[in-house]
């Protein structure tokens, strides 16, 4: 109105200008946010791949859906001490939160023991900033970056007929990733121990240990048991007879692993964790975790947070590794999804991790 | 001919800084979100220390806003339009200060450790650790960020409304440039 007012002022041209800036904004605003790009592998995309590949939802991580709460400590050797500055690798006691999981997306799953098993740790010293790790049982991790990830999880989704992966879409996925067939044939052929306590559990990914003077180290690290390993039975048990078996063992005694830093030699590849490190690498005992406390994740302190493997303490920064970037997006997106969402009660119940002797206590 | 008034140079100063780191955070904010790639850690490092910062700002530019009166709008603009300016501005300011407290409340809710710089300098939480909050608050994040971006784009089609169609003065009461009325 006050441009008709005034006449010629108000020619076609002058309104695209007033149009033109803030149409800009918005288009360039669609476009970061993914919208224009069908092809990008966005948060919600990669969500929606692990949903199409059977993942429940409902309350429940993502991936490694079904799992226990554990606490304990860590006690530092303080061999890597002149490598990082990070508490953890110079004190004593440091005060851990962890989960054991299977890497499944199913909280129901029948344990399996060729399922891929997970243990995550949050160390939390008195005076100086957390650091949180997630870990998993095979020894290398066959994908490299995003995309492969995307393509991967894609290659796994359920069809329908079956209630199973389509194997033809597995096959495609290993035809068209020929890089990751290395790794991929090393998992193949990995021991499969026991259970949780004899299990040995990889960084997969790499980091940089930063040190007083800033030295820069690059490692990838393994949680090795002190407990002696057997391989897994030949007979599977119950539904919940892993988680069972590790409730009984830590409760029997605390269970303890040794924290085995690899330094990378000049060969190692630091930004893909599909490359598998040379078998000569020095190795350092950066020190021992001891768990000796299990609880349901039903009011166990692991539920509410995620395990998010960039959340780390100075000391130690992430290395240029492209999956550690996406799985630290995708723990936020399944973490703030998940804590939405009504929730069922976890496969492993506060029933089920209590101590043996408590429950005769009760009873009598 | 009189020029017409303009805000004061630290007012200007205070706006364009803010319009500048705003805009970038709206961009750095979903394009991070919907991100798996590289940048992602990085971005995410960032978006955290300009957030605050911008909180600290606006605090700022409130306290100053209060104190310094803006030049009047021209007087021949519809009432209408003289309060829906007024209103947007109070609701820019708004979320210049709800949009950052969500944010660090929400990740307070979540239990994530808030880096400030590096990852040495922690903010504290504001917020005691309650999953079902910060799932709550990542959703508004998401819903004020999107409101802020929205009015940001009329806003910006109104000074410009003001400086190309209108040509009253009141863009230039923002650039600086003395136009006689
Ligand atoms: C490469 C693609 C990967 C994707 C898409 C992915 C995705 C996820 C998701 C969505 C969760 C649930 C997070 C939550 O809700 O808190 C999760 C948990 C987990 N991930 Fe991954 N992950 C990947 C790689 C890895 C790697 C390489 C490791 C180990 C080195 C790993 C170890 C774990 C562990 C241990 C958990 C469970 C944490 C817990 O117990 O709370 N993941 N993953
Ligand atoms: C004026 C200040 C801010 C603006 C304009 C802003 C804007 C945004 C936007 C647009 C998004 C994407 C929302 C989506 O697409 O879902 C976002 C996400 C986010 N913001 Fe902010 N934000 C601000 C302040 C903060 C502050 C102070 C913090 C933390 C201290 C913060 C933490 C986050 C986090 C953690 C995410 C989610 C990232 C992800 O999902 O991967 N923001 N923000
Ligand atoms: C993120 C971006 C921006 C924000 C958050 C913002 C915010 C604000 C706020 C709160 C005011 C009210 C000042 C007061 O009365 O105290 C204002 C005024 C103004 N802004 Fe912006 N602004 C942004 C971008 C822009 C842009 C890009 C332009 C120009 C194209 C612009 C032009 C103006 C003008 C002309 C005024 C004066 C309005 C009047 O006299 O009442 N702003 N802005």
């Amino acid at each position: 109105m006050a441009a008709k007012s005034r006449g010629s002022s108000g020619s076609a041209l002058r309104w695209l200008g007033v149009a033109a800036a803030p149409a800009a904004l918005a288009l360039g605003f669609l476009w970061a946010g993914g919208w224009l790009s069908p092809h990008r592998v966005t948060q919600n995309r990669l969500m929606g791949e692990l949903h199409d590949a059977g993942s429940y939802g409902h309350g429940f991580r993502r991936a490694h859906s079904k799992g226990v709460c554990v606490t304990g400590r860590f006690d530092a050797s303080g061999a890597a001490a002149s490598l990082s500055k990070a508490a953890i690798f110079h004190e004593q006691s440091v005060p851990v939160v962890g989960r054991f999981a299977l890497g499944a997306g199913q909280p129901y799953v029948t344990d399996n023991p060729a399922t891929v098993r997970s243990m995550a740790l949050r160390f939390m010293p008195a005076d100086a900033p957390e650091w949180r790790a997630a870990m998993n049982d095979p020894p290398v991790l066959p994908l490299r970056d995003a995309q492969d990830a995307s393509d991967f999880f894609s290659s796994q989704r359920i069809d329908p007929a079956t209630g199973k992966p389509d194997p033809a879409r597995a096959k495609a996925f290993g035809a068209a990733h020929p890089w990751l067939q290395a790794a991929a044939e090393k998992n193949a052929h990995r021991v499969i121990t026991s259970g949780f306590a004899d299990d040995t559990y990889h960084s997969l990914d790499s980091f940089l240990l930063v040190g007083e003077t800033g030295t820069k180290t690059a490692v990838r690290w393994a949680m090795v048991p002190v407990q002696p390993v057997a391989p897994a039975d030949a007979e599977a048990g119950g539904r919940d007879y892993l988680f069972q078996r590790l409730i009984a063992d830590i409760h029997d005694h605390p269970l303890q692993w040794h924290m085995v830093l690899t330094v990378a030699g000049p060969q190692d590849a630091i930004n893909d964790p599909s490359q598998i490190w040379a078998q000569d690498d020095r190795t350092i005992d950066a020190g021992t975790l001891t768990l000796n406390a299990v609880e349901s994740e039903d009011g166990g302190p692991c539920n509410g947070l995620t395990f998010d493997p960039l959340i780390l303490p100075p000391g130690i920064v992430a290395s240029d590794d492209p999956i550690l970037q996406l799985r630290s997006g995708a723990y936020m997106r399944s973490f703030s999804l998940r804590s939405g969402e009504k929730r069922g009660p976890s496969a492993i119940t506060p029933a089920m991790t209590q101590a043996p002797a408590a429950e005769s206590e009760k009873k009598s | 001919m009189k020029p017409a008034p303009s805000f004061s140079l630290v007012a200007r100063v205070l706006h364009w800084l803010m319009a500048v780191m705003i805009l970038s955070m709206l961009f750095i904010g979903v394009f991070m979100a919907s991100s798996l790639g590289p940048g992602y850690h990085r971005l995410v490092s960032l978006h955290r220390p300009l957030g605050i910062a911008i909180l600290v700002l606006a605090l700022l530019r409130l306290t100053y806003r209060l104190r310094h009166a803006p030049p009047p709008l021209p007087s021949d603009l519809l009432a209408v339009l003289k309060l829906a300016a007024k209103g947007s501005h109070i609701l820019l300011y708004a979320l210049m200060v709800a949009l950052p407290l969500v944010g660090w409340g929400m990740l307070s809710a979540g239990g994530y450790p808030i880096p400030l710089w590096g990852n040495g300098v922690l903010l504290p939480p504001i917020l005691p650790h309650n999953p079902a909050v910060w799932s709550w608050l990542r959703s508004v994040h998401t819903v004020l960020a999107f409101t802020l971006f929205g009015l940001v784009l009329a806003h910006i089609g109104a000074a410009l409304f003001h400086g190309l169609i209108r040509r009253d003065g009141v863009l230039e009461s923002m650039t600086g440039r003395k136009t006689p009325l």
